[in-house]
């Protein structure tokens, strides 16, 4: 099958270029496009609308926490009957931070990063005319185009969208009568998330058999980029995990709609008891996190990947220890599928298995901290070229070691206990995979813009701005954080009020909320960018950050099939930056970098790989 | 204090746009209008780059300074001191790698900025630096799992030695109830099912569960110093977490499940009361409460230093106020108060109690039979 579609579209590719402004319409190159380049911005700018939708929503309760209870126009005309006279209800205000975590998790960091980078970069990187099956690429984005839609249209049911925390754990989410968000709210979140895990599997699997049956003569295994392996291995996690998730939501759907009890038991409500007896709500835990903790790091992989290959790419270095570098995503794989039960030491599970996975997730520390190490050597003695895109990965190795350290408190069991659930751990994971994984797409977004939009380019000094206004909020909200945790504020409060004991944090609420918004609003410095950009964006060189990799040998204007004529071979591995002979002289004279298609010169040793 | 911070962080965004300005005006004096970095970027950026280095020392120390004193007082429990001291030695190693992890990135940032005509030294593999940067993390790490399973062996292990007293916290939509388990310090046994509002039977006991008749059902929690206490949590309509910071103590209560956990509490609320860190705390927050009543605003009454035990599980609309103090006091204290409550049977009028219960039997049945 993947012969045939490979034969026809090598075929496709060489008459294409004369006849191109005949047969693709208006509908089949922009709206159905089964082009991976098209459906790769498709994905993007998706995903990217949501994020604008998922970091407003958290500016608006990162208000209500700095000034609770205050009347504020904004509340009044965005959330209208949800906030009465401009003060915030508290039903809205957890439906807000439900959303945002599903929003930024799934729409934005799932399938805005994931899904743009492994749809643009796998095809031309591997050498490939186009992914194992455009057809049904196309039809997952669309399905993520639909559950998009479905999650939006949920913010305007009557009685407000899922309000349960982006876990939904029942009986809160299962019981209408448990809270507001749990009626018509709750059955599109359901129906929403299960269309996207249909978009997600579809489009894994088609990374999977891309980058296994279609790379070009001579693309190894060992001469992928990192990026590759990132997507690869993240996809090969989607498929193992996200059918589990599929499964937490179908019995939480009976539960709801056809009175079976697989998550509850003895419930009286309301002044009633219900009927349900002999499910648990820990096995909804157990179902949910085999695919939420795998979930975080199908959003951290990617933007390895991508730091990976644009720290070296910057470096002018080759990556360090990229052996090692495959390995630890390997292993950080593996083990994700095995701890999830961090997430549930004091669920009321057994303590030892909470012994268990102490062992297990703390040992996930250790291929991260390898690939750390590594970011940091390939940085040293390099030749720095501090482009947009390097400082989003400098901020991304910055902002992944600070967050990611404290998982040594939370991956601890004991420790766990008094931070779990304060915003302990919501600094933890908002510094860990949220701001990381989102300077992991921004890196993308500036590295490969000009793939994307035929060779234009982003405006560096407002990439400059953007990138440094962000990286100084980002440590302004989240580093105080921690110690509003450590004082044992729990989170998912509409307001802290009701305790006097939280009242000398109020300051700290406040400075939180100054740079989270200062944080909001400088994005729209990115997007005027990027808007500019794909309209006016100067056209840069074909190569503009002279890498090694395919894509820059692709043409720069989009034709389907990426390249004109043959498809490049393959000769060496994708880091060959700074490589020099015997006498210290680079092996192309005057130029720093090799590309792959250039085979091994005379007495040129290819090092292990 | 508010517009202090506020003014010092709109002074910070000012020197920030001031200096992007700069950048700008810097990129601006070459002709070329190329979008790729060139040597005054990369020199810009680099010096930015250890600017930001000092930032996030300069954040670190300002956040120790500023808000160290917020965090918890020490704790109140006996094998709290054991957490507090893994705490400590955890963040001590965190900060150590943080300081000289962020050093190292951001300061070869600055050293290695890119010029034109520099070469950078292919060095793609060194099998030994990798080993010691496998092997140190596997060691530190080993430690850490080591001395924290024993810990949590220790404090999740729930027993019935040293005469433990029996409790049980019992979470609905929004508030707590405590059962003692009274003269006998056995809890009667219950079902939802078998909750009876207007007889006042509102956890549920069995009525027939001898046991039961001595239960005390209360809204506040009383603990004696000294004495371990098994906790015993239910919830009867969503998942809620009996979270007690200043124990270190936490739970969640699952419908359909009893969970445990146990400790014993060190400290009573009066010695707590006369910790330094806990007048300090008091008295910032009472300057606080008392500028709110100045300003003639809600919620300025003075307070006093109490025990809390917080729900910690997203649980609904009224999740941010759900809470039951706690007052940790001497066994006589303990007594006396105790002697005070009224017991379950003295509750439950007895002539009801004989009607309702066919009702009981055939839930109790049916929940039996399921």
């Amino acid at each position: 099958m993947s012969v045939t579609a490979h034969a026809h579209i090598d075929e496709h590719a060489h008459d294409d270029h004369a006849h191109d402004h005949h047969k693709q319409t208006f509908i089949t190159k922009y709206i159905f496009s089964q082009d991976h380049k098209m459906i790769a911005k498709q994905y993007l700018i998706t995903g990217l609308i949501m994020g604008f939708v998922g970091i407003a929503m958290s500016l608006l309760f990162r208000m209500q926490l700095a000034w609770p209870g205050e009347s504020n126009v904004i509340f009044e005309s965005l959330l209208g009957k949800w906030a009465p006279d401009g003060v915030m209800s508290a039903d809205v205000y957890l439906a807000l931070v439900t959303i945002h975590g599903t929003i930024m998790v799934f729409f934005v960091l799932t399938a805005g990063l994931s899904g743009t980078f492994s749809n643009l970069l796998i095809p031309l990187q591997i050498g490939a005319r186009d992914m194992a099956s455009g057809f049904l690429n196309m039809i997952s984005y669309w399905l993520f185009f639909l559950s998009s839609v479905v999650m939006i249209s949920s913010l305007f049911v009557e009685a407000g969208p899922a309000a349960a925390g982006w876990t939904v754990y029942p009986p809160l989410s299962a019981l209408p009568m448990a809270q507001p968000g749990s009626g018509l709210g709750m059955t599109l979140w359901l129906v929403s998330m299960a269309i996207f895990i249909a978009s997600s599997l579809m489009g894994s699997l088609n990374y999977i058999v891309t980058v296994i049956n279609l790379r070009t003569k001579g693309m190894s295994m060992t001469r992928l980029p990192l990026t590759i392996w990132a997507f690869f291995v993240t996809a090969i996690i989607g498929v193992v995990s996200f059918p589990v998730l599929l499964s937490a939501a179908l019995l939480l759907i009976m539960d709801r709609s056809f009175g079976t009890s697989f998550f509850l038991s003895d419930i009286f409500i309301q002044g009633e008891v219900l009927h349900y007896q002999g499910g648990s709500p820990v096995l909804y835990e157990h179902l949910f996190w085999f695919l939420g903790h795998p979930e975080v790091y199908i959003v951290i992989l990617p933007a390895m990947g991508i730091v990976s290959e644009v720290l070296a790419v910057s470096a002018r270095k080759p990556i360090f220890g990229y052996r090692a570098m495959v390995a630890s995503i390997l292993a950080i794989a593996f083990l994700s599928t095995i701890v999830w039960g961090l997430h549930m030491f004091i669920s009321g599970m057994n303590p030892f298995l909470g012994s268990v996975f102490t062992f297990t997730t703390l040992l996930i520390a250790i291929p991260s901290a390898v690939k750390a190490f590594n970011w940091i050597t390939t940085l040293w003695k390099g030749n720095l070229q501090l482009n947009p895109a390097m400082l989003f990965s400098i901020g991304f190795v910055s902002t992944f070691i600070t967050g990611g350290l404290t998982g040594i408190i939370l991956g601890d069991s004991t420790l766990d206990i008094n931070v779990h659930d304060t915003y302990f751990v919501v600094a933890h994971f908002h510094l860990v995979m949220g701001i990381s994984a989102l300077y992991g797409l921004f890196a993308g977004v500036y590295h490969w813009f000009p793939k994307m939009f035929e060779g234009k380019m982003l405006n560096k000094n407002l990439g400059y701005v953007h990138f440094w206004v962000t990286a100084v909020c980002a440590y302004g909200v989240f580093f105080p954080m921690h110690f509003v945790g450590m004082a044992g504020v729990p989170r998912r409060y509409y307001q802290n009020t009701a305790f006097p004991m939280f009242d000398d944090l109020t300051d700290v609420q406040v400075l939180m909320t100054v740079f989270a918004l200062i944080a909001g609003l400088v994005q729209l410095v990115f997007v005027y960018n990027f808007i500019h950009s794909m309209f006016f964006g100067k056209v840069g060189a074909k190569n503009p950050w002279n890498a090694t990799t395919l894509e820059w040998t692709a043409e720069q204007k989009h034709i389907h099939g990426n390249w004109e004529g043959d498809i490049p071979e393959v000769h060496r591995w994708a880091y060959d930056y700074s490589k020099v002979d015997e006498d210290g002289e680079y092996i192309i004279p005057g130029q720093d970098f090799v590309p792959q298609t250039l085979p091994l010169q005379k007495d040129e040793e290819e090092l292990q790989h | 204090m508010t517009t202090v911070l506020i003014l010092a962080v709109l002074i910070l965004v000012a020197i920030a746009v001031w200096q992007m300005t700069k950048i700008f005006e810097l990129s601006q004096l070459k002709t070329e209008n190329s979008q790729v970095a060139d040597d005054s970027d990369n020199k810009v950026q680099g010096y930015l780059l250890f600017a930001f280095l000092i930032f996030i020392y300069a954040i670190t120390i300002f956040s120790f300074w500023k808000y160290g004193k917020l965090l918890l007082p020490e704790a109140a429990s006996e094998h709290g001191s054991e957490y507090d001291s893994l705490m400590v030695v955890s963040m001590a190693i965190i900060f150590f790698v943080q300081t000289i992890t962020q050093a190292l990135l951001h300061y070869f940032g600055y050293k290695y900025r890119g010029e034109k005509g520099k070469k950078a030294l292919f060095y793609a593999d060194n099998d030994r630096l990798e080993f010691i940067w496998t092997i140190i993390p596997v060691i530190v790490l080993a430690g850490l799992i080591l001395w924290g399973l024993y810990t949590w062996t220790n404090i999740m292990d729930v027993n019935e030695e040293d005469d433990p007293l029996i409790v049980e916290l019992y979470g609905q939509q929004f508030n707590w109830t405590v059962r003692y388990g009274g003269e006998d310090n056995v809890l009667g046994q219950a079902n939802v099912r078998m909750i009876d509002i207007n007889n006042a039977n509102v956890l549920g006991l069995d009525e027939s569960d001898t046991y039961a008749a001595d239960d005390i059902i209360v809204k506040e929690m009383h603990l004696p110093v000294g004495r371990k206490v098994n906790f015993k949590i239910r919830s009867q309509d969503v998942l809620h977490s009996a979270y007690m910071p200043h124990f270190r103590a936490q739970m969640n209560a699952v419908p359909g499940m009893v969970t445990e956990f146990s400790y014993m509490p060190i400290t009573t609320t009066e010695e707590m009361r006369q910790n330094p860190d806990v007048i300090d705390k008091v008295k910032r927050t009472n300057e606080i409460r008392a500028e709110r009543a100045a300003n003639g605003e809600d919620n300025s009454d003075p307070w006093e230093f109490d025990y809390i035990l917080l729900c910690n599980k997203i649980c609904g609309t009224s999740h941010y106020n759900m809470q039951i103090k706690i007052i940790v006091e001497t066994q006589k204290e303990y007594d006396a108060w105790i002697a005070e409550q009224k017991t379950f049977a003295d509750t439950v009028s007895p002539s009801e109690e004989t009607e309702a219960q066919p009702a009981f039997n055939t839930a109790d049945a049916a929940s039996a039979g399921l």
